[in-house]
């Protein structure tokens, strides 16, 4: 049996990227949270504000720390997988990614030790201004590789010389036709995520009676956000969506399992798409749905997929699944918001155990919507890895065989597991503790020792 | 037309390679060090002197990298495949040793402990391997690494990666006689001293190996009058080796990690003036594997405006957390 280096590459930056991208997509909104706790701090002086946000900050500790070392591996993929992408794309990639270096990670690491460590160091003001820096220095990491991504997903603003991509005009570059859709709706998204999981940990505290005053106050923002981030996040998909099937009609054919060119096309809610047939070999859909939530217009025609050749194709299944994954979990959320309007209105917003449990079950949906929307756009813009200009299949380095890929792969997945799955038991054990004024460590003192270990999560706890 | 950048990008890269060897450098030192320490309370106090700046410390290694694509991308696309198992085992370790910032204390099992260690051995040792198989030469054909997966498995490559184990022990050992007191004080003062024999044992055997195997590099040192001038590298790192050893005797806290940056100053100058103006030793140089203009004055513009910035409040972040670490006070 041959490996192909290609497959176990992509693998490879599915499986890295997959389990990095929730990070960010939890720490990019908590790191918001935590400044707009300390500014409510700063500015009210009540002590509920400190309670939460020392309690998540610790959270904040562990899942950042995850973030940075899983995102140190990225660029480096660039290199040893793709190393033809990166000699092809480097003049428009590299100074993109670079200013992410200078404007967001030096910023993020700059203050996050004073943020982490340095309450009782530095003037309150101070430490404010590093909740700020740290949370603005998440948003400039996302615009900056949302650039990038956008950038390959409908390149712009360039000349090909020799298969190596120029830069003609930068601002034509950084906004390319999909970036400000894809930024709007992938912040938006990541908030939409932590303030999930905010509301999740408060509802599983209230539930169980404990942190009443603090339950009431994570449910009361979360919510507040929610109200209006859900519904916002609906009409922005909906830009999206327009903006993908004017400038990449294949993954929107490929979402859709749309084979033929067709007017009044259905909304397929299910199906079963058979590639080598060309159709799909079961459907059920809403007649005309499509075209009106396509072209918002229901003669509106959509391309198929017969119009491109086969090799042009992306793979259909899975971009229509991940797409219906999101899309449900979006649904689900834009009803939680609606209970929460009953209850809130009915003044038992933190009282409602139904409603508590539902918001316990919903914690997760967020992750659930970040990574179905990531695979959705990115398997869709296949066989492509610069949209209509350069194949995936051609970017891969060409010195590596399928033999070393097999070995890298299932180093990443053994480390990532551990990793991964410590962290999920520890921030597990950090929610369920929740904002306690004391050690989240429970049991006699680890390896007998008075001075206490001071990392981040255990700054505050002293 | 437009100004040459390439020197100055050369420049750039070159000290972010620089601050991300020092700077990490003595803190994966302190992971090598770890499990030697005399006790859990030495150990946590080691831990606490970098908790609050590795993540900082690490950025420059990003900055290195993504610097590397964005200006010499030709370089990026061919060591990086002749790297592939070093650049692996390099990430997987810092990855264990980063998170064990975080986790360690979360558990009574010592699971993390040796991550930390061990993280930081293996992210060393692979780091030297990339130096070793850099300064032997990578194989080129067009615009593609030539060579296979594995040629980095050579006696001179492990050497090299062993040398730097050592190296980053001794700058850690040295940031520890800096930023601690009493008992740890005066354990990593010994080691220090140990690691500064081994590190001078090294610097010694590359020195004269090198040579050997490369005849630029025996040209470029070896030939009148490059000989004359480039005598005061070797005269300067023996004169820092005196140093070194005489303020660790003398009990002074900052000089031994001054004298240690300043070893590693020399190694890098040496290494830079053996491998100039290649990028890709031994057959592109920076011109050859520069981006366009464009991209290079992009970029520069940003970065002339924000590197300062960002050196000054690293300086900053420094500076709060300043003076020796404490068992259990001075985070709260």
């Amino acid at each position: 049996m041959s490996l192909d280096a290609v497959f176990l590459s992509r693998l490879q930056f599915f499986w890295v990227v997959a389990l990095h991208i929730l990070l960010p997509a939890f720490t990019v909104g908590l790191a918001s949270y935590i400044a707009v706790l300390e500014g409510l701090h700063f500015t009210t002086g009540r002590a509920v504000y400190l309670r939460l946000s020392k309690f998540w900050l610790k959270v904040f500790a562990v899942s950042f720390g995850m973030g940075v070392v899983s995102g140190i591996v990225m660029p480096f993929q660039f290199g040893t997988n793709w190393s033809r992408f990166s000699d092809a794309t480097a003049d428009i990639v590299g100074p993109l990614m670079a200013y992410e270096g200078l404007t967001a990670f030096f910023l993020e690491a700059g203050f996050l030790g004073v943020l982490l460590f340095g309450r009782a160091r530095v003037p309150p003001w101070m430490h404010f201004a590093a909740a700020v820096m740290v949370a603005s220095g998440t948003l400039f990491s996302t615009f900056w590789i949302l650039v990038v991504n956008s950038w390959m997903q409908t390149p712009m603003g360039h000349s090909i010389v020799d298969g190596r991509f120029f830069p003609d005009d930068w601002f034509a570059v950084i906004f390319n036709p999909s970036f400000p859709y894809r930024f709007a709706h992938t912040v938006t998204g990541f908030y939409i995520t932590t303030a999930l999981v905010v509301a999740g940990v408060a509802a599983y505290h209230l539930r169980a009676g404990r942190f009443r005053e603090e339950g009431a106050t994570m449910l009361k923002m979360a919510f507040g956000l929610l109200t209006i981030l859900v519904p916002l996040q609906m009409g922005l998909g909906d830009l999206h969506g327009l903006n993908t099937r004017e400038h990449q009609p294949a993954k929107i054919a490929a979402i859709e399992a749309n084979w033929d060119t067709q007017g009044r096309m259905p909304l397929l809610l299910f199906a079963l798409p058979d590639e080598h047939a060309q159709r799909n070999s079961f459907e059920i859909g809403i007649p005309v749905l499509g075209s009106i939530i396509l072209t918002h217009d229901a003669d509106g025609v959509v391309q198929g997929l017969k119009e491109w050749k086969a090799q042009d194709r992306p793979p259909v299944a899975i971009p229509f699944f991940a797409f219906r994954v999101m899309v449900g979990a979006g649904a689900t959320m834009l009803a939680l918001v609606f209970c929460s309007w009953w209850v809130w209105w009915r003044g038992e917003l933190a009282a409602a155990r139904w409603f508590l449990k539902l918001c316990e079950v919903a914690a997760p949906l967020g992750f659930v919507a970040v990574v179905a929307g990531w695979i959705t756009t990115e398997v869709g813009r296949q066989p492509w890895v610069v949209y209509g200009m350069l194949r995936t299949r051609d970017a891969v380095t060409p010195s590596l065989d399928g033999g070393d890929v097999v070995v890298s792969l299932v180093v990443y997945v053994v480390a990532y597991l551990a990793i991964f799955g410590s962290g999920g038991y520890f921030l597990g054990r950090l929610f369920g503790a929740g904002p306690l004024d004391k050690p989240a460590v429970s049991g006699p003192q680890p390896k007998g020792t008075a001075a206490r270990p001071l990392s981040g999560a255990a700054a505050d706890a002293n | 037309m437009t100004l040459d950048l390439v020197p100055l990008w050369a420049g750039i890269l070159a000290l972010a390679v620089f601050m991300y060897v020092l700077l990490d450098g003595f803190d994966l030192g302190v992971g090598i060090l770890f499990p030697f320490a005399p006790d859990d309370a030495c150990r946590d106090l080691m831990m606490n002197s970098v908790a609050p700046i590795w993540d900082g410390n690490e950025t420059w290694l990003v900055l290195g990298g993504i610097a590397l694509l964005a200006a010499f991308p030709l370089a990026f696309a061919v060591i990086l495949p002749a790297v592939y198992f070093p650049i692996l085992f390099m990430l997987v370790g810092l990855t264990f040793r980063g998170v064990a910032f975080e986790f360690r204390h979360l558990t009574h099992q010592r699971h993390w402990d040796h991550a930390f260690h061990w993280g930081s051995v293996v992210a060393t040792l692979a780091q030297g391997v990339v130096l070793g198989t850099y300064v032997q030469g990578i194989p080129v054909t067009g615009r593609v690494y030539a060579g296979g997966s594995f040629d980095w498995v050579t006696p001179f490559a492990l050497l090299t990666g062993v040398g730097l184990i050592a190296g980053y022990a001794l700058i850690g050992a040295c940031w520890l006689v800096m930023k601690t007191e009493g008992e740890l004080q005066a354990w990593a003062r010994g080691r220090a001293r140990t690691f500064t024999f081994g590190v001078a044992a090294f610097i010694a055997l590359v020195s004269i190996w090198t040579p050997l195997v490369e005849p630029q590099i025996h040209a470029r040192w070896f030939t009148w009058p490059n000989l004359l001038w480039l005598s005061p590298v070797p005269i300067i790192t023996l004169a820092l080796f005196a140093w070194l050893l005489r303020a660790l005797k003398s009990g002074n806290d900052a000089a031994p990690f001054l004298a240690a940056l300043g070893l590693f100053a020399m190694c890098y100058l040496g290494l830079g003036i053996s491998i100039i103006p290649m990028i890709v030793p031994y057959s592109i140089n920076f011109w050859a594997a520069a981006s366009s203009g464009k991209s290079q004055t992009f970029l520069m513009v940003g970065t002339l405006f924000l590197l300062p910035i960002i050196v000054m409040y690293t300086g900053w972040s420094y500076w709060v957390f300043r003076g020796k670490v404490k068992a259990g006070a001075g985070y709260h």
